[in-house]
Parts: C-alpha cells; structure tokens; sequence
C-alpha cells in the first residue's frame, strides 16, 4: 500500500488531491491527529453556520454586564457566555469572530505561500545569482524581531484587513521560501526532473508541475503549523489595538476592549482566549498528526 | 573558522545596514504617507506641516537625509521621544534593563526546564512519557500569550489570589510582580525548545557510537550522560539563542498585559503615539539584539560542533 502510493505514476494536480485525500483519511491511526481535525472541523462549521448558530446580533448592544447564564430581560433568550461592556453577547461575537480567523488567517497564509513558493522556486532551481540574492534578503527580513517588523508595518501603513495579510505575507513568505528551497535543492536532480529538461519543457512548467508535486508533504505539515501561528498573529494584533477595526468582531479584539474589566468580569475575556487557543491547538495538532504519518510511511 | 567568523560579522553589519535604510524609507519618506501629518495629526493643516518639515529638514533631498540620519545614530545622537519629552535614551535605558531582568528570570527557568523534558522524552522516542510531554508541549504552544496572560490572571490573580494583577512596579522592584509575566512567557515557549532538544537527543540515540556504549555493557545511565549528551545538547544551544529574537516579541504582549515599564511595552507606546524617533531607535535596538545573538548562535555552533571546528 505504501509502496505503490511512492510508486505511483506522477500525475496532475487532481491525482494528487486524491492522494491527499487519502493520507487524510490515514488520520484515522493518529488520535493527536484525529483531535486536531475535529476541532478545527468545529470551527470550520461555527464559521459556516455562524447566521444560524448566534443566538444575538453580535454588534448590537443587549444588556451590559451580564454574567453567563443570564437571561435577556428585552428581547428573551439567555447569554450563554454573558456579555461585554457594551452589552454585546459574547456568544454571538465568538461566533461571528470565528468567521473573521477563518476568512483572515488562510488568506494571508496562501499569500505567503504563494510568494515564498515562487521565490523558493526560484532560488533553489535556478541557484547561482537569484539564489545568493533571495537569501540574503530572506535572511534579513528574518532577522527582525516578528511582532516588531509587524508593529511598524502596521503602524506606517494602518490596520485594516488587507494590511494585515500584506504584513504577514512580508514577515512569513521568507521562512517558506527557505523550506522549498532546501526542499527544491534535494529534488532537481532526480531522473524525472532531467527528463522533463530532456524534453524541453520551460523552467517554470519544470518547477510547478514536476518540483512542486513532490514536495507537498512537508509543506503540508508546515502550512498547518504556519496557520496556527498566523492565527496567533492576528489575535496578538487584535489585542495590542493593531487589529482589524471595530466594531465586526474579532477574537483578540475583544480581548482587548474588555481586559481593563477583567479582573470584575473574567468572563468577557475568557471566552475569547478559549476559542483562540483551541482552534490554535486544532492545527498544531493536526500537524502533529500528520506528521507521525508522513514519518510512518 | 577566522574566515567564517570574519564572514559573520561581516554580513551583521550589512544587514543592520540595509535595516536601518528599511525603517528610514518606512517612517521618514513619503513612501508610506507624509511624516509631518503622522507627526502633527491629521488635523493639522499644510502651512504647519510645511514649517515643521522646514524646522526638521525634511525639504532636503532623501539621500543626503538618511546620511545624517545614520551618522546621528551612529555617534548616538537618537533625537527626542515626543511622547516622554526627553532623550531617547534616556527613556530607553532604563526600559532595557527592565526588560533584560525579565528575559534573564525567564531564561533561567526555561532553559533547565525545557532541556529536562527535551532530553526525557528524547531518551526513549515513543514511549508514553515521550508521547505526553509532546502533546502538553503542543498545548501549551497553542495558547498565545494574551491568553495564557487572561487565564493565568483569572486563576492566580482573581480566583486563588496569590499574585498581583499588574507589575507595573510603582512601589519599587517588587520579585512577586515578576513571577506571571515570566510564567506567560515561559509556558509559551518552552515547549518549542523542548520539542528541539527532543529531537537532537532521539537523532543521537540512534548512531551507532551509543549503541556501541549500550552493547559494550556500559551503564544506561553514564552513556547517557557521558555519551549521548554532548552531542544532543549542540543544536538546542543555536535554539535557546535563537530565542531572545523571539523574547523580543512575546514581551511586547506580555509587558503591554501586564503594564511593566519595559522595552516591549515602549516599542508598543512609540507606535501607537507615532512617536519616530523612539520607535526607531527602539526597532534598531531590536534588531541589533537580535542579529548579533544570532550571529554569536552561528559562531558558537561551529565551535560547540568539532566536525565544523576542525575542517
């Protein structure tokens, strides 16, 4: 089973979904794995779902201070999760918020990809001139402080959604461009490389259809960490007031509007911290699981 | 080795370089929008801008101002905070040691702390012991530290009432204001460091040098710890230096949570007061830090590694 998988004829993109498909379904044999994947299933359907799952509307302004398992006096309905200061329900920002990760941290993550896989390409494909040049400018990008580079990003050119993806594709693409170039290093001069330049096809056919293919299995292990960690960005972005703008709600945002409170109200950043950190584990365990298997086979 | 070493500092000094010109063309060009409105506000109007661009010399050409700029901090001349009235350095200082008293608790307990686990469960890769740190190490690096901060808070500070909720250190140095912020900061990373060590010492295990010690009949013990050790502690020393780049960013959310007057805690103020020459100094402290302890990392491992040292 495993061998022929190694063995199987390299085809397109559609194959190797398939392929994909079925290491996930591996999963199954790694429960750390298995616990990762339900939990971001989780939130994956919370986000979905999000209309139908919010009891309230999560920026309209209830009934402030309420504890959890209060009843709404207005409108019925229980606050779960109480509310903030505001009034709104927490429940229903959670919710919502769950929206705003999962829309955000995959955008800015498939940016960086994107970039750092073309640079990474490019780099370890071509080697001479490019390479030397590429790396130098990785490494000093890399050599900022993350939160720091972030910070004065951030602070120069405003906080909004698309800064954010455009901060992180800035900070992370060059950690990605050195894992496919290592990667790439190791690949090009396999057979079927030389092949498809015996057959004098174009650099980049070469690089995209026949490097890239062959080397998805770390990468898929270290796209899931990278998600986790740019899910932490945005939520530290969030709570130092650097985040999305409000009033749509957003994790570590309302960390940050409510932490004056919280010694009175642990509730009304709590909650917010649960969510996060248990979607952040989702992925890291996931890419834990995957690993395991990848190391298996 | 004098040509790497030479090589090293000679490629540190070029990346400081090019950062410096990175934060100039960031925070004093028009590149990113017009320096004097982010100074005075958006309310100011353009005859106050124009005199202040005039006062400051921004009307000379880009080049020749970051010259200046660069000779300035070079001979440590880093301009006035408008946020704190004063000197830059003189309010950065005092922020550093602050921040270095932080960094030093939370390394001394870390790194015995992460380098145990990493060196247990790499001992016997897949045991349980080795299965369990692993997934506590996952968790508690899945918590970012705002919320290990809230719930740590939530715990020692509002249930229990052990601890004080803000180290903000009004009434003098005070060690128990110290404890939750290097907590935050500890949990948050010692499981990467573990993970690592972990790593270095199950690669070890498995050279034939250790399972010559074995099967020569040595104690477990003694060629663990005359064996296997040496070697499998090299690649976490690049690790743990490694790690005062990333202390550089955990404390500004751990300093900014808990309202410790230190160096993270200013990087954050400078930013968000628009105050530039602080922000700049600050980064360029930053990056310095964290270019030359990553320098040293690389020296200091070709040197802890005689494969290297001797070829």
């Amino acid at each position: 089973m495993t061998t022929a998988i190694t063995e199987m004829p390299k085809a397109g993109y559609g194959a190797a979904l398939i392929r994909g498909l079925k290491s996930f379904a591996l999963l199954r044999e790694s429960w750390v794995g298995m616990v990762g994947a339900f939990l971001v299933l989780f939130w994956v359907l919370v986000a979905l779902f999000a209309p139908l799952l919010a009891p309230f509307d999560p920026n309209s302004s209830i009934q402030p201070f309420a504890k959890p398992g209060v009843e709404a006096l207005k409108t019925g309905g229980t606050f779960w999760l109480g509310t903030d200061h505001i009034g709104r329900d927490i429940m229903s920002r959670i919710i919502w918020g769950s929206r705003t990760v999962l829309i955000y941290a995959p955008l800015a993550t498939l940016s960086a990809y994107t970039v750092g896989i073309l640079m990474g390409l490019a780099a370890g494909y071509r080697g001479g001139w490019v390479d030397d040049v590429l790396s130098r400018v990785a490494d000093i990008i890399l050599s900022f402080p993350v939160l720091v580079l972030y910070i004065i990003i951030i602070a120069t050119i405003g906080a909004s959604g698309m800064n954010i993806i455009i901060a992180i594709t800035f900070a992370s693409s060059p950690g990605i461009m050195r894992i496919v170039r290592g990667l790439v290093l190791d690949l090009r001069n396999r057979d079927y490389v030389a092949a498809a330049q015996t057959r004098g096809e174009s650099d980049w056919r070469v690089m995209l259809i026949e490097i890239l293919p062959n080397a998805r299995g770390p990468l898929i292990v270290d796209a899931c960490l990278r998600l986790g960690y740019v899910i932490i960005t945005i939520g530290v972005l969030g709570f130092l007031g650097l985040g999305l703008p409000p009033p749509d709600p957003d994790w570590g945002g309302m960390v940050n509007e409510t932490r004056q409170m919280a010694m009175a109200f642990p509730h009304m950043t709590l909650f917010p911290c649960i969510a996060i950190s248990s979607l952040i584990l989702g992925f890291n365990l996931l890419a834990d699981g995957l690993r395991e298997i990848s190391l298996r086979d | 080795m004098v040509t790497l070493i030479a090589k090293r500092f000679g490629f540190m000094i070029f990346t400081m370089i090019v950062v410096s010109l990175i934060l100039f063309l960031l925070l004093e060009t028009e590149l990113t929008g017009d320096p004097a409105a982010r100074v005075l506000g958006q309310f100011s109007n353009e005859e106050q801008r124009e005199l202040w661009r005039e006062q400051h010399g921004y009307n000379q050409p880009v080049i020749i101002r970051y010259v200046k700029w660069l000779g300035n901090f070079a001979t440590g001349n880093l301009g006035e905070s408008i946020r704190f009235k004063g000197p830059v350095a003189d309010v950065m200082l005092p922020r550093l040691w602050n921040t270095a008293v932080l960094g030093f608790w939370t390394f001394a307990i870390m790194i015995p702390l992460s380098l145990t686990l990493g060196v247990l469960s790499g001992m016997k890769e897949g045991s349980k012991l080795d299965r369990s740190i692993s997934v506590f190490g996952i968790l508690t690096t899945s918590i970012p530290e705002f919320a290990s901060a809230v719930i740590f808070s939530a715990l020692f500070v509002f249930t229990l009432k052990w601890l004080p909720g803000t180290s903000s250190m009004s009434g003098g140095f005070e060690f128990k204001q110290l404890i939750l912020p290097a907590m935050v900061l500890i949990v948050y990373d010692f499981g990467y460091v573990a993970r690592m060590t972990r790593a270095s010492m199950a690669e070890v295990m498995t050279s034939q040098y250790v399972r010559t010690a074995i099967l020569k009949g040595l104690p477990y013990r003694s060629v663990i710890v005359k064996h296997a050790l040496r070697n499998a502690l090299i690649a976490p020393f690049t690790v743990i230096m490694l790690q005062i780049n990333w202390l550089l960013s955990g404390v500004i959310v751990v300093e900014f949570f808990f309202a410790y007057k230190g160096f993270g805690a200013l990087i954050l103020e400078a930013s968000l007061n628009n105050d530039i020459a602080l922000l700049e100094a600050c980064a360029m402290v930053a990056v310095c830090v964290a270019v030359t302890t990553q320098t040293l990392a690389d020296i200091g491992y070709t040197f802890l590694n005689p494969r290297i040292r001797f070829s």
